[in-house]
């Protein structure tokens, strides 16, 4: 053990009742820190599993058209000026098989998906209500998106069974009050269809389950009246994280509007970081707390403490040693602290996973959710260390700065 | 403890260790200022014991700060083993004071959160010259010949005031320093333990060539010096 550690650890635990409470403080803000990002970002993780399980990573959409336009200069002149005019977008994509097989030259691409949606008007014995037929070829369509673990009643058999078959959201089933092989009407463009309840799914984002129904893509195209085309393409990714890189490339090769769901979901994961930051600084407190409450323990010590560092620095002790001496003590009280911390952090977050709670909306869980990412430990430590420090340092540098004769004489007298 | 450093065996009685020429030194700030200090001059032999004497307040504790480098005097200047040390910087000059000085002073001596035996190892860990095992065998012998070795365990708490001046003047010598500076040594001490402290010095200035300079109000103990040198109202008479 490094002597100066010896020594300050010594004169820590002559100030016990004082560095108590620097270090229940130290220990709640790095615990409590760990627990708000470990909540924050759990519920961000289960709402982005929830929209990339929906509507996958990528979507390619709207054809992009470079146009040239000729505009007269002001002035009457007949001098023109050739101006490229940004980007015009030809809605949906028009060829989406050659879309499809481009997209499935990406590496990083798991699937792809051609779907056509349009606004139709569902009508039950009850009451109706206005949807989006979403026209999917399921297999395709499976690999972009989580649907087959979203079906809370019927099965997917029951789709694949006949072109009348559909699958409708959670809400709609509720609103018009369908049963499984229950028959509705779909209305769309003046014309209606007879479709048949294959089965209900449930995403928990309720702008989805409550305006959404699958129908099969060549029943789309007729009740749709669109032969060809479609309005855009759905993509999986093995690694969504490389969402962005991906569509940027996309966009050049395919010459299509492509949209990562990073770009997708920019409001959402906004409000998700705010919260984290925000519950983060809340909880910040405490280990603003923890560093003048060791402040305060350390002026008390170098105050006590004088007359031995007169001692000290009579027998060689150079200033240096003297500062390293009060921050040893603060890097204890740290080194305690971090540790308890995280443990009381890593305790708390799975209680806290364990408690029932039951949100629907934007997704939906029945118990609190957590993420567990060393990267929360890091942060809620390195945090209190630059807070603790920085507030130490003050009083460590007055301890060096003492002059030995000034001490010994106020002694003397 | 009794063993006898190769150099020291070299060098000349007479040696000189400390000199102090002219020191002036002010106390105080604006009208309470003091001149302690009214140029005094010095010289710290090895191997004899020199007693600083005067009456309370004449500036004898204000001379041992400065010889000890704790302070800096406002003039004249002070000598080392024959290094300018008085306007060194301050890392040198605690740098000479661990390897070179053994200072006492007259009321705080311990460390009290620490025992006896590690107030003795404080100045050996901080030179780191010997060895662990080493230090902590040479810090029972010198507790031991102030006559502690039986409380060497103690806290500075647990000691009383002459014990706790025994552990400092063991604490003092820790390193073997070329000056020992000690400012009144046997004020807390019985006539028994006073012999003792002064035996001690005495045979240390003598076996080991250290030069000794100590404060005492102690007549007997200012007559066994070798040298004793009177000082009134911030000079030598
Ligand atoms: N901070 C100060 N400001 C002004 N005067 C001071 C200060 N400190 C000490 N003095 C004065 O300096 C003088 C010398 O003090 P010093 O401690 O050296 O005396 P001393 O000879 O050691 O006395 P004693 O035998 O009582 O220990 C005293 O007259 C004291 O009043
Ligand atoms: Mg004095």
């Amino acid at each position: 053990m490094s002597n100066n550690l010896r020594i300050g650890f010594r004169f820590l635990t002559a100030k016990k009742r004082a560095m108590l409470m620097s270090l229940a403080c130290t220990i709640l803000g790095v615990g409590l820190f760990v627990v708000t990002q470990a909540t924050t970002s759990g519920f961000k993780v289960v709402f982005l599993r929830t929209l990339l399980g929906t509507n996958g990573a990528i979507r390619v959409e709207d054809r992009i058209q470079d146009t040239m336009r000729s505009m007269s200069a002001p002035g009457g002149s007949d001098f023109q000026i050739l101006q490229k005019e940004g980007v015009q977008y030809i809605e949906g994509v028009e060829e989406p098989r050659r879309v499809i097989a481009a997209v499935r030259e990406f590496t990083n691409v798991r699937g792809a998906s051609a779907v056509l949606h349009g606004n139709v008007q569902l009508t039950s014995s009850f009451r109706s209500t206005d949807a989006q037929a979403y026209g999917v070829q399921i297999e395709d369509h499976l690999q972009v998106s989580d649907l087959a673990q979203q079906i809370a009643a019927g099965n997917l058999d029951n789709f694949r069974r006949s072109p009348s078959d559909v699958i409708v959201g959670r809400v709609i089933a509720d609103r018009l009050q369908l049963a499984i092989n229950d028959w509705f009407t779909v209305t769309a463009r003046g014309e209606s269809r007879r479709y048949r309840v294959a089965a209900v799914f449930e995403t928990g984002v309720r702008d989805i389950d409550r305006a959404r129904l699958y129908v099969d893509l060549s029943e789309a195209r007729s009740l749709l009246k669109r032969p060809s085309g479609a309005s855009f393409i759905q993509v999986s990714l093995f690694d969504p994280n490389q969402a962005p890189a991906d569509a940027l490339r996309m966009t050049e090769v395919l010459s299509h509007s492509v949209t990562p769901w990073q770009k997708r979901e920019e409001v959402w994961l906004g409000v998700f970081d705010a919260l984290q930051i925000s519950s983060g600084i809340t909880v910040t407190v405490f280990t603003l707390i923890a560093s003048l409450a060791m402040f305060n323990t350390l002026a008390m010590i170098v105050i006590e403490k004088t007359k031995d560092i007169a001692i000290l620095r009579s027998m060689g002790y150079e200033r240096r040693d003297i500062t390293q001496i009060f921050l040893w003590q603060a890097g204890i009280v740290l080194g305690i602290g971090s540790a308890l911390g995280a443990l009381f952090g890593a305790a708390v977050t799975f209680a806290v996973s364990q408690l029932p709670l039951s949100i629907t909306g934007i997704f939906t869980t029945s118990t609190f959710q957590v993420a567990w990412d060393p990267m929360h430990y890091f942060e809620a430590v390195a945090t209190a260390v630059v807070m603790v420090m920085v507030a130490s340092i003050i009083p460590a540098r007055r301890a060096a700065r003492l002059e030995p004769g000034d001490i010994v004489r106020g002694t003397a007298q | 403890m009794s063993q006898t450093r190769p150099q020291s065996a070299l060098a000349n009685r007479g040696d000189v260790v400390l000199r102090c020429t002219g020191l002036h030194r002010y106390l105080g700030e604006g009208e309470g200022r003091v001149h302690v200090l009214r140029g005094v001059s010095f010289e710290g032999e090895r191997g004899k014991v020199c007693a600083i004497v005067g009456p309370s307040g004449c500036g004898k504790s204000t001379l041992l700060y400065l010889m000890g480098l704790l302070d800096r005097p406002d003039d004249g200047q002070i000598e080392l083993n024959g290094q300018t040390v008085s306007n060194h910087d301050d890392v040198a000059r605690t740098a000479a004071r661990g390897a070179h000085i053994g200072f006492v002073f007259q009321f705080h001596f311990l460390m009290l959160e620490f025992t006896a035996l590690e107030n003795v190892l404080m100045p050996m860990r901080k030179l780191a010259k010997l060895q662990p095992a080493e230090m902590e065998a040479r810090a029972h012998a010198l507790l031991g010949s102030v006559g502690l070795g039986a409380k060497t365990h103690r806290l500075g708490t647990q000691l009383s005031g002459g014990e706790q001046q025994r552990v400092a003047i063991a604490r003092a010598l820790a390193n073997e320093p070329a000056l020992i500076l000690a400012d009144e040594p046997t004020g807390n001490l019985d006539v028994k333990n006073s012999a003792m402290v002064f035996d001690l010095l005495t045979q240390l200035a003598k076996e080991n060539n250290q030069a000794v300079v100590l404060v005492t109000h102690n007549p007997e103990i200012a007559q066994r010096c070798d040298l004793t040198r009177p000082m009134r109202d911030g000079v030598f008479v």
